[in-house]
């Protein structure tokens, strides 16, 4: 509606819009301005996550031993002495997961880049709805607040992970934080679940309807596609986590029995009968597993375009990426049991599950064979952005290959909720995902706030955090192997019994705490170049990396309506690099095909 | 409090510090007249280097790894289903391996490789159906030998249990595991969670006396029906609103109950009693004998737990509820663990591992797998004596501290579980292999 109005009024009327500084800046329906406020919000959850990480890590390393640094973030109430409480460690670990997952890597994520491309990439003024994209924010924010709150209050926070699987998650007596805490989790997450589908369909109407003359969908940048892909997987499978979490709130509140059957707990005799916790299993699931891909496709979709512009290459295999995409967003509704091949369910489903999971493994491939090969032969400018692309791609490939050993059923029974398990998603979903952002970030810090960050420093955090990352990661599947279970607060108890697992659990504890600490410190670099260039970094050219999507044909100072004049037509792919038969080695979509010029 | 302020103004001063620089380093580039953001050749070749030095260590790191920890980073297994599933393990990781490595290689040395060179140009090679094929081709191929291997394992080991296993209930709560044997029948005592009387009847087994006890401390006991009525009728006593509120709760919940274990009663089959009887209880150690399949049936009290065998390759999850269950072969025993680990004091371990509260990672019982000899002495111990003339058990409980057919005759039996633990252990002793005693 909005970009219909605009495209009404006209545009050499823009200086006309005196707006105020709340509409232009708090409850702006800009998509550049929210995407800005997006990244904002997630760039201080995922400090916040990050900072709850070292706090565990902490306690890992060292276990029972006292430490300032704890006292002072957690106090006399959950680091008695300086030591990290039993019940606290859960509840970090719980609200770590959910905001690196859901708020920095979903809504962060997605919000963001979805939010400041869509528009721009196929040549619309702004998002159908400027209301409702606003409206997805501000329920993004509201559910941000909730969940930051809900590590201050008196019983603390969510402490049953952050699948939040009941009982525990339903009985405030089986441990201190499914009361409150819990609480406050479940109206995050229904508000965030409200922010995401608005969003959602908000992205998919705007790729359906509002590209610009000439962008068919076989012209998309491969960021469109894994964007409109992703909203289509939010908008199925979220609305089931959203049943899961009423339901678990009838459970909590109503004295249903969804979930709950023949539980005595802390000597309290419950009456629920018939429910099955296993049920709620399902349920989360069958948003869980989409979800992974939610966070994971946008980040491929970013990098295929930070590696396509700085190889100065097309992205190998255009339509087969669009098929991967389209193939791992289908098959990703299928395999959500993968994550249950332990609770006791039927085993043939089981070997079903084994089936539709490493099918998956094949469009996974094809992607990475298809990035590598973009690569080959390439002419390479290594920016920020790159760097962090390709480490993507590694982490990819790392962390995939685990994947194939998970979902050998056989296999998963002695790795399942094991360290290895850690290590397979971190690699694979959290480190490509975050490497994606900060692919993005660099690329299209320039499009936000019109000025460059600094190369050098943006070297020094990719080193940092590539090292630090798989520093943390790699050991931990040596953790697992061992067999430590996940979610245990101190792994001495393994050293009573068993002291050859022990001692490789805790030499590697250490290794891994020390990488977290550096990985960590590392992104306090990045942090200072983001916030020092937004304020004083040297401006920016139009188009400086010399890209031929649609963005850098707007002008660098945001304006509403995105192009002064009329909207951009496009004719050709977003790939030609390096075409031959052309002096300079990019041609802007926007460039009409030279007679006798194939498109590609 | 110093310390803090200490640390705030530090940081603080540390962000200035590197403004400033900042701004000098920024300032030094203009007055070189290099534009701080084209990325200059030198760049270029430095994070190429990068590149390949990152892979080297990177590899180098997991090649030091996989000396250091052994190649898949776990101990021998000691299950019989545990070799077969190592075996798939070593296969995968062959192949799991040999990808990461070849991509990984892959990426870094054309990263390296093809860095801009100034007047190369790149080339444009934007598809090739058969490449695309043979890598979609290629990755089929071997994900359907790992299915195949796969799903032959996975069937093996989810089958159901043999004739001849042993039953063992091993059942869960927060935070601790008790392991009911099934006793000389192989058959597990019925049970229901309605019938659980902590220091009496904690595992809820079903029979004629355990229902009528149940219905008896509901009813009248100290915080039975009665009881509450009274305590809320009673006009001298004081309730807070609070108090009130919960006491009139369980009072609806117990009304509930009762009515269940009316029908239960009702309903209750006494010829099925004896398979109770025989049942026996351990705590903190599960004995089990080589070479002997068993099948585990796990049950949780309160809310999810996982029994985690990794010595035994072993795993399944206990939900209140249901049952499920898990079988398995052990076929080393702790005294063999113990000689080919080099360990004196290696034991067996059960952990949970699905996350059940805060003391979830202390929630563990010791395995002690003894040769056949040994277990059915210590079998027949548990046993030994307990069955009268008549058929009928008696000389031990048949559940911790309780004998349930002799309710109206005797007192229940107070035996602690340390008690029983103590002299369980030194009997063990004895059978363990002399060079392996601790
Ligand atoms: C080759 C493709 C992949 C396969 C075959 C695979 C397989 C699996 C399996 C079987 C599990 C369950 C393990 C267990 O809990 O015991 C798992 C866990 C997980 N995977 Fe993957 N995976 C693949 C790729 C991915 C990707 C691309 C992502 C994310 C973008 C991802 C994210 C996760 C997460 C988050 C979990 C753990 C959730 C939890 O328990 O907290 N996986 N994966
Ligand atoms: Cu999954
Ligand atoms: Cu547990």
């Amino acid at each position: 509606m909005a970009a219909v109005a605009h495209d009404a009024h006209g545009h050499d009327d823009h200086g006309h819009h005196e707006e105020s500084f709340v509409s232009k800046y708090i409850f702006s329906q800009d998509h550049k301005m929210i995407s800005k406020q997006f990244l904002m919000t997630a760039v201080f959850m995922g400090v916040v996550a990050m900072l709850l990480s070292i706090l565990f890590r902490i306690q890992l390393a060292w276990p029972g031993e006292s430490s300032d640094f704890l006292s002072f973030f957690l106090g006399d109430q959950w680091a008695p002495g300086g030591v990290l409480s039993e019940d606290m460690y859960l509840g970090l670990v719980t609200i770590h997961g959910t905001i690196m997952v859901f708020f920095l890597l979903t809504g962060g994520l997605s919000g963001t880049f979805s939010n400041l491309l869509i528009p721009y990439q196929i040549g619309a003024r702004d998002m159908a709805s400027g209301f409702l994209n606003m409206l997805s924010y501000w329920f993004f924010f509201i559910s941000s607040g909730l969940m930051f709150v809900s590590l201050f209050i008196e019983t603390g926070p969510a402490m049953a992970g952050w699948t939040i699987y009941p009982p525990l998650s339903a009985l405030p007596q089986a441990i201190s934080g499914s009361g409150l805490g819990m609480t406050l989790w479940l109206a995050s997450m229904t508000i965030f679940i409200a922010s995401s589908l608005i969003g959602s369909l908000n992205y998919i109407v705007t790729v359906l309807n509002l590209r610009t003359k000439g962008m068919h969908m076989t012209r998309l940048p491969l960021t469109i596609w894994t964007f409109f892909v992703t909203a289509i997987l939010g908008v199925l499978s979220f609305p089931v986590l959203l049943s899961a979490a009423l339901l678990l709130m009838m459970d909590r509140l109503a004295g249903t029995s969804f979930f709950l059957s023949d539980i005595i707990v802390q000597g309290e005799m419950l009456t629920n009968h018939g429910g099955s916790p296993i049920l709620y299993q399902h349920l989360f699931w069958f948003l869980g597993h989409p979800e992974v891909y939610i966070v994971l496709l946008p980040a491929l979709g970013l990098s295929s375009e930070v590696i396509s512009t700085n190889s100065r290459k097309p992205i190998f295999g255009y339509r087969a990426m669009i098929g991967s995409i389209l193939a791992i967003g289908f098959l990703s509704f299928i395999v959500w049991a993968h994550h249950m091949f332990v609770t006791g369910m039927n085993p043939f489903l089981g070997s079903v599950f084994v089936f539709t999971t490493l099918l998956i493994a094949i469009p996974s491939a094809v992607k990475v064979f298809n990035y590598i090969t973009t690569l080959w032969k390439g002419s390479i400018i290594f920016t920020p952005a790159m760097l962090f692309a390709i480490g993507l791609v590694s982490t990819f490939i790392t962390g995939g290959v685990t994947g194939i050993i998970l979902a050998d059923a056989a296999l998963d029974i002695t790795t399942h909720d094991t360290y290895f398990v850690v290590a397979h998603f971190h690699v694979v979903m959290g480190l490509s995902a975050v490497f994606g952002m900060f692919a993005g970030v660099y690329h299209w810090f320039p499009k936000m706030y019109g000025k460059m960050m600094n190369k050098k420093l943006g070297y020094i955090h990719f080193w940092i955090t590539i090292v630090g990352a798989y520093g943390v990661f790699f050991p931990m599947h040596f953790v697992g192997l061992a067999g430590a279970p996940r979610r245990y607060y101190d792994y001495t108890v393994l050293g009573e019994n068993d002291i050859d697992s022990f001692n490789q659990i805790m030499d590697l504890n250490v290794i891994i705490t020390v990488f977290a600490i550096m990985a960590a410190l590392g992104q306090l670099i990045f942090l200072f170049n983001f916030f020092y260039s937004i304020f004083r970094g040297p401006k920016t050219v139009q188009n400086p990396w010399k890209s031929t999507t649609l963005e850098w044909t707007t002008p660098i100072e945001h304006i509403h309506g995105n192009w002064p004049g009329e909207l951009p037509t496009v004719h050709r792919w977003p790939y030609d690099y390096s075409k031959p038969g052309s002096d300079v080695d990019f041609i802007p979509q926007t460039v009409p095909l030279a007679p006798g010029e194939e498109e590609h | 409090m110093v310390t803090k302020l200490i640390i705030l103004l530090v940081i603080v001063l540390g962000i200035i510090a590197a403004a400033q620089l900042m701004r000098l380093y920024e300032l030094s580039s203009k007055m070189r007249k290099t534009g701080e953001h084209d990325i200059t050749n030198r760049d270029n070749r430095l994070n190429a280097g990068l590149m390949l030095t990152f892979m080297i260590a990177l590899f180098l790191g997991f090649i030091w790894l996989m000396l250091k920890y052994g190649w898949t980073g776990r101990g021998e297994a000691a299950s019989v289903h545990g070799h077969e599933l190592d075996w798939l393990l070593n296969v995968n990781y062959v192949i799991v391996l040999a990808v990461f490595f070849l991509t990984n290689f892959l990426l870094f040395w054309f990263a390296f490789k093809y860095v801009k060179k100034p007047g190369v140009p790149a080339f444009y090679f934007p598809h090739d159906n058969k490449l695309e094929m043979v890598w979609t081709v290629i990755p089929a191929i071997v994900l359907a030998v790992i299915i195949i291997f796969g799903l032959r394992s996975w069937n093996n080991v989810t089958a159901a249990a043999a004739d001849d296993a042993i039953i063992v209930e091993l059942f869960s709560k927060q935070f601790d595991w008790t392991a009911r044997y099934s006793g000389e029948d192989n058959k597990l005592g019925k049970f229901d969670y309605k019938l659980t009387e902590d220091a009496k009847n904690e595992l809820a087994l079903m029979t004629t006396e355990s229902i009528q006890m149940a219905i008896d401390s509901m009813e009248s006991g100290v915080k039975g029906i009665s009881k509450l009525e009274l305590q809320l009728n009673d006009r001298t006593i004081m309730l807070t609103p609070e108090d009130r509120a919960a006491k009139t709760k369980d009072l609806g919940n117990k009304e509930k109950l009762i009515r269940l274990l009316y029908q239960m009663k009702m309903k209750h089959n006494s010829s099925l009693d004896a398979q109770a009887w025989d049942d026996f209880i351990v705590r903190d150690t599960l004995y089990l004998c080589k070479d002997q399949p068993y099948e585990f049936n796990f049950r949780s009290k309160d809310v999810l737990h996982s029994a985690f065998f990794p010595h035994f390759r072993a795993q399944m999850n206990t939900v209140p509820g249901t049952t499920t269950r898990f079988k398995f072969t052990p076929d080393l025993t702790t005294a063999d663990m113990r000689i080919s680990r080099g360990v004196e004091d290696f034991d067996y371990v059960l952990y949970c591992n699905k996350i059940c509260g805060g003391s979830h990672y202390k929630m563990k019982m010791i395995i002690v797998v003894l040769e056949k000899e040994a277990y059915d002495k210590w079998a027949a111990l548990k046993m030994n004596g307990r069955k009268a003339a008549d058929g009928s058990w008696d000389a031990e409980p048949a559940t911790f501290g309780h004998t349930f057919h002799k309710v109206a005759e005797e007192a229940p039996v107070e035996d602690t579980p340390e008690d029983e633990q103590e002299s369980t252990s030194e009997e063990l002793d004895a059978l363990v292999p002399e060079g392996d005693k601790v």
